[in-house]
């Protein structure tokens, strides 16, 4: 079979990858840098082809809490937005979480704090991989740099989701949204059957047939010593995605004297980065977390040993530097470069700070 | 008469509704919710709708109303039943599906959802129970608490000038294009309460047809919250709600 390769924005290969995939509901509510997702489903109507239901909410937090109740009952379901929306959406999502529901979450993040700018920025890494919302509970999150992983993985996302019963987001931003790149599209698949759901998830909120016990959909229980059950079960899953489900992409880092870490649209500089440093024969290379939770860790932990040092490469004042930092354990130096508010990094500036900060 | 005698079905003339189970109820004496449920669990079950059926449950008292009655339920976060429910039913429309909400969470904290499911004239039936007061937080003010009406949060009685007026939600909604049946309703006498299953049915019935959104609102005690003696509330109730929120349909399209 010939590829089918299209040109587009990464917000239009998500809608056109959520109608691929065979979801079955998308909910949300305009807001820039991401409208093209709720724009681009609305304009391929696929109600009319897969039967794939999308509407627009009244606000972020009825489009999470449309997503809670599709999720109830079994169903492939999305929501899409912004930070200050995905800000909103915090009390659905830990719902979700609590109540052990699988679902799709995208993030094109811009910058902050408060309705704050509309152009790109990676601020949101602390609230998606530390929590977000009330309680202890984990997003698995992917960090797609190119217009391709943002196609990729929103059946990925929805793939883990599903096999862990757990709430999973796409963690890009305005750069990775609006730009443009080919994109080899992926195949279309039928959306399940009620028969399918019904067999896949036997706890779903399908109406209930005689003979089976009732399907109730929560996340309350006011006994704490089962709450702490509860509890536990959540975290022995969360270890078990630790363990299973870390990805990353590493960009010559075999012979490299000094480590670039970054995700999403800074890694897509800090390829040039690389290049350029190489190119002055400095031994650099970039480790590029795919998964931001669960972090890779364990790699990091093993290049600490060894590299001289680790730069941080965020579009944010330092928040995935901490996690490298634990990982890292003080055996190497640790530093973090980012631009704040909207600003993104030049590979030059980037390049300068290395040297600044770490040589 | 002995008893084996007695029990004959041709003899019966009343029985626990199928749907409701063996767990012994939270809500207080006197409380409408018991009644209200029973109500559901009756037209469900009459209209063989049982395996087809999902309830969206709120935050407040009926938070547990899973534990009562057979059906699938999705337990909802505060306020945000219609839009649980608007989901559920796009994506399940062969599916009956409603929602069970308070005033707190009804007509306060989720008016948006409530409106805006209502304006897109979803095809769901919210049963929404009005007892002026937040009965499980202990008594505060609801945003249909009456003129004067004492609460914990509004303890010298409601006052006009610091916490506005209550609100009449019902009449609100029956304005709207998407809804087609908003109708008060009461549970205090045996005539209300055959009265109020009549509307509840027609709700459920029109959800099936695809006619848009149906309302029941019942205009409920809460003796606990109020603190009075059920026998008192319901006098009360009738005395004091009723004038304010009268009995009756506020719409009913055919």
């Amino acid at each position: 079979m010939t590829e089918e390769v299209k040109l587009m924005k990464g917000n239009e290969a998500i809608a056109h990858a959520a109608i691929r995939y065979g979801a079955d509901g998308y909910f949300g509510y305009p807001i820039t840098p991401q409208s093209e997702i709720l724009e681009t489903l609305m304009a391929e109507k696929p109600w009319e082809t897969t039967g794939m239901v999308v509407l627009q909410a009244e606000s972020e937090v009825a489009a999470i809490n449309m997503v809670y109740g599709g999720a109830g009952t079994g169903k492939r379901v999305m929501t899409s937005s912004s930070s200050p929306g995905i800000s909103l959406k915090q009390e659905g999502i830990s719902y979700i979480a609590g109540a052990e529901l699988p679902c799709l979450i995208v993030n094109v993040m811009r910058g902050g704090p408060g309705l704050g700018t509309i152009q790109p920025s990676q601020a949101d890494y602390f609230q998606t991989v530390k929590g977000g919302g009330h309680g202890d509970y984990r997003l698995i999150t992917l960090a797609p740099s190119s217009v391709q992983e943002m196609a990729d993985f929103v059946g990925l996302g929805f793939d883990l989701a599903f096999k862990y019963n757990n709430p999973a987001i796409i963690l890009a931003d305005g750069i990775i949204g609006q730009m443009m790149e080919k994109v080899v599209m992926p195949p279309f698949r039928p959306r399940k059957t009620e028969e399918e759901i019904i067999a896949e998830c036997p706890w779903a909120a399908q109406g209930k047939p005689a003979g089976r016990k009732l399907n109730v959909i929560t996340s309350l229980e006011l006994d704490p010593a089962i709450m702490e059950e509860n509890n536990i079960r959540f975290q022995a899953k969360y270890r078990k995605i630790e363990e299973n489900e870390v990805r990353y992409e590493e960009f010559h880092c075999d012979d490299a004297e000094y480590l670039l870490i970054a995700f999403g649209s800074s890694a897509r500089i800090c390829q040039k980065v690389v290049e350029n440093a190489r190119a002055e024969g400095c031994k650099l290379g970039l480790l590029r977390p795919i998964t931001l939770w669960p972090f890779p860790s364990k790699i990091i932990a093993q290049y600490a040993d060894k590299v001289k040092g680790m730069l941080s490469v965020e579009l944010n004042a330092g928040q995935m530097v901490e996690d490298i930092r634990l990982a890292v354990n003080g055996k190497i130096k640790v530093e973090h470069f980012g631009r704040l508010g909207g600003i993104v990094f030049t590979p030059d500036e980037v390049l300068a700070a290395l040297k600044e900060k770490l040589f | 008469m002995e008893l084996n005698e007695i029990i004959k079905p041709e003899n019966l003339v009343y029985e626990k509704p199928r749907l409701m189970n063996e767990n012994p109820m939270h809500y207080c004496p006197g409380c409408s919710h018991g009644v209200i449920h029973k109500l559901i669990a009756e037209v469900i079950a009459e209209m063989g709708m049982e395996d087809k059926t999902i309830g969206i449950s709120p935050v407040g008292c009926a938070v547990f109303a899973y534990n009562y009655l057979d059906i699938d339920w999705i337990e909802a976060a505060h306020g945000r039943a219609p839009a649980i429910a608007t989901a559920v039913k796009r994506l399940n429309p062969s599916k009956m599906v409603f929602t069970y909400q308070g005033d707190g969470d009804l007509a306060a904290i989720g008016t948006a959802e409530t409106i805006h499911a209502a304006n897109r004239g979803e095809n769901i039936v919210i049963v929404f129970v009005n007892n002026a007061i937040y009965g499980m937080t202990g008594g505060q003010m609801a945003p249909t608490t009456l003129e004067g009406m004492p609460t914990s949060t509004c303890p010298y009685g409601r006052n006009i000038a610091l916490n506005g007026y209550p609100l009449k939600i019902g009449d609100l909604l029956a304005q709207l294009e998407g809804t087609c049946l908003v109708t008060r309703q009461s549970v205090q006498t045996a005539a209300a309460v055959r009265k109020a299953k009549k509307m509840l049915r027609k709700a459920f019935e029109n959800s099936m047809a695809g006619k848009g959104t149906s309302i029941v609102e019942f205009v409920s005690t809460c003796s606990s919250g109020w603190k009075m003696t059920p026998e008192k509330a319901n006098k009360w109730m009738e005395e004091n709600m009723f004038p304010f929120y009268p009995l009756g349909d506020l719409k009913n399209k055919e």
